[in-house]
């Protein structure tokens, strides 16, 4: 050890344009979240076996009590909702691990640096982002072995992919919000879920939306996970598909809008404890 | 006002709802010094140590750093204050060198250079042989190592440490003594926060004490020694018996009054030189006929530079212990 490794100065740390600036640093940050992927059992178990586990149990359990109208396999219709449930799931990971570095000073440690502020955030939810791209292909080849077909080609079936992805995207920011806000890992963690699971099954993810009783039909048809499921249902399975997609773009963009500058503004002003 | 000042605060005060966290705190740290920021947990360290680093805004008064405004120009300062928080925030499931290549490329270096700069704080902090462990794996005294290069990365000109060696083994304190001397040294400006006086005394040429948000003395190390006293000689008495007694015996003998605490059985009396008093302590307990289960002689602690200063022990802060008040709790005898 000597003085001179540490006390030579100036490295010249050229500010960057700031879209530079912000392009590298959330790739920086990407690249974190993706090393923690594969290292972190919680986060790996979270990517591999909870989505082959919703895919097999879902579409066994239930294949053989309920037959929606216009499919001939549960699998075809249930696997556009699984892949909102899994991702939904996956999402509250976010909020624990903001949570965590927010508790254990990371968060204090990326604000005090000369780096753009969204790029924590953005960082993670590209992460997300190829976690979910990951996740989806995993689900797509387990539903495959066991008779899931695209059946409206394969501009739709990518078309389904992306717009499951962007579904992820903006739940990354609600979520990050919600680790913010809560503070403490498992709360945020647990926030998360409850936050989804009344969405998840008071729609058409798991049942046709008719079958359900009046007052709650009500709920369900507006609910915007109903929304999004039949539009990725209509690019799995067919049948007309723009008002869908659009309804749930509408969704994804409208919370984007307000989740990603609400997270990026209570992130410059959030401080361990 | 200038640039020859590393850091400079006026008039500080932060409020976090009814705690006044800071009460009005002015400091100067010269290019190249290093400050010591003394005081108990609650004293302010950590909210002084934040918006120093730009993570809290004050309610009033201001904060440069090398001339530049906290919070009129935080990009600015960002660029020149490291920051080692108060907890080792490193990221537990990247290994050393994934952890400060990251820091290196956020801080704004290109892809070599965050290499390199990682590869050479690794081995300065004796942490290339664990280099390509994650973090996880690491000892506390590892983590606080790695935390404190971290902050280090783009060569600041001034670093802020919240407690850096709270955590560590005796060795592991000393090596970041060390660390932090030679940083000093080649003329990186400091302010480290502490609980220990013998840290602020081993590294900061100058000391500011804090209690309750604000600066209750400051100056060198030598000269808040000299207002402190040398060493600490520590009775015991045998269970059950009054300390006032021994008090008394001692009377006369230290460069202030003994400190009776009749709860723990105790009397400590400042001394200027410890080891030439120790003979006369031995003839007057003789003579007195005074039984002691202990006698300690020891460096002052926090709470005796409290009691010095303020005539009060540490802790104001913490609910007072009633037991203790009530046997007399550890006030200066006359």
């Amino acid at each position: 050890m000597s003085a001179s490794t540490i006390a030579e100065r100036p490295i010249a740390a050229a500010p960057a344009g700031r879209l530079a600036g912000l392009v590298s640093d959330t790739a920086t940050i990407t690249g974190r979240n993706l090393y923690r992927l594969v290292r972190v059992p919680t986060l790996i178990a979270f990517a591999t076996v909870q989505p082959v586990l919703f895919v097999l149990l879902f579409t066994y359990t239930y294949s053989g009590a309920i037959h929606p109208p216009g499919v001939d396999r549960y699998i075809d219709y249930i696997l556009p909702g699984i892949f909102v449930l899994a991702i939904a799931f996956g999402a509250s990971q976010t909020g624990v691990a903001i949570a965590d570095d927010l508790a254990n000073g990371m968060l204090d440690r990326f604000r005090a640096l000369p780096m753009a502020p969204s790029a924590v955030l953005a960082g993670r939810a590209v992460a997300d982002a190829v976690r979910n791209l990951f996740v989806l292909a995993l689900m797509i080849g387990v539903g495959a072995a066991i008779g899931f077909r695209f059946h409206a080609g394969p501009a739709a079936a990518l078309g389904a992919v992306g717009l499951a992805v962007a579904v992820g995207l903006a739940l990354s920011w609600v979520n990050a919000l919600l680790g913010l806000l809560v503070r403490d890992a498992e709360s945020a963690g647990l926030a998360g879920l409850l936050g989804v699971i009344p969405l998840l099954f008071a729609s058409s993810t798991f049942v046709p939306v008719a079958t359900m009783p009046g007052w709650l039909q009500a709920f369900a048809k507006v609910n915007p996970v109903t929304i999004t499921v039949d539009a990725l249902r209509a690019l799995c399975l067919g049948g007309p598909t723009a008002t869908h997609v659009w309804q749930a773009l509408a969704w994804i963009a409208a919370l984007l809008a307000v989740a990603v500058p609400t997270t990026v503004a209570r992130y410059r002003h959030t401080t361990a404890t | 006002m200038g640039a020859e000042q590393a850091i400079m605060t006026e008039g500080l005060a932060k409020r976090f709802g009814a705690v006044q966290a800071l009460a009005g705190v002015d400091l100067a740290v010269s290019t190249g010094e290093v400050l010591g920021l003394l005081g108990p947990n609650g004293a302010g360290k950590t909210t002084l140590v934040r918006i120093l680093a730009t993570l809290l805004r004050p309610d009033q008064g201001r904060a440069q750093v090398c001339g530049l405004d906290v919070v009129r120009q935080p990009a600015a300062v960002r660029r020149l204050v490291g920051l080692s928080g108060q907890y080792a925030a490193v990221d537990a499931f990247l290994t050393g060198r994934e952890n400060l290549r990251m820091i290196g490329r956020l801080a704004g270096l290109p892809r070599g250079a965050a290499r390199r700069r990682a590869d050479e704080l690794l081995e300065t902090f004796e942490l290339a042989d664990a280099a390509d462990r994650v973090a996880r794996t690491y000892s506390g005294g590892m983590r606080r190592r790695l935390d404190v290069a971290a902050s280090l990365v783009t060569r600041p000109a001034v670093v802020v440490l919240d407690e850096p060696t709270t955590g560590l083994d005796p060795r592991g304190r000393i090596g970041l003594w060390q660390l932090l001397g030679e940083l000093a040294a080649g003329g990186t400006s400091l302010l480290l926060t502490t609980q220990y006086l013998e840290e602020a005394d081993r590294l900061a040429g100058q000391l500011v004490v804090l209690d309750q948000g604000r600066v209750i003395a400051s100056g060198t190390s030598a000269a808040l020694k000299a207002r402190v006293g040398g060493d600490r000689l520590e009775l015991q008495t045998l269970p059950g018996h009054d300390p006032a007694p021994l008090a008394a015996a001692l009377a006369g003998l230290g460069a202030g009054p003994p400190v009776v605490d009749g709860a723990l059985g105790r009397v400590v009396v400042p001394v200027a030189d410890g080891p030439a008093v120790l003979p006369e302590v031995a003839t007057r307990l003789a003579a007195s006929g005074l039984r002691v289960a202990d006698l300690t002689l020891r460096r002052p602690t926090l709470d005796d530079v409290f009691l010095a200063l303020t005539g009060q022990p540490t802790g104001q802060d913490a609910p007072p212990d009633a037991g203790h008040q009530d046997q007399g709790g550890a006030v200066p005898a006359a």
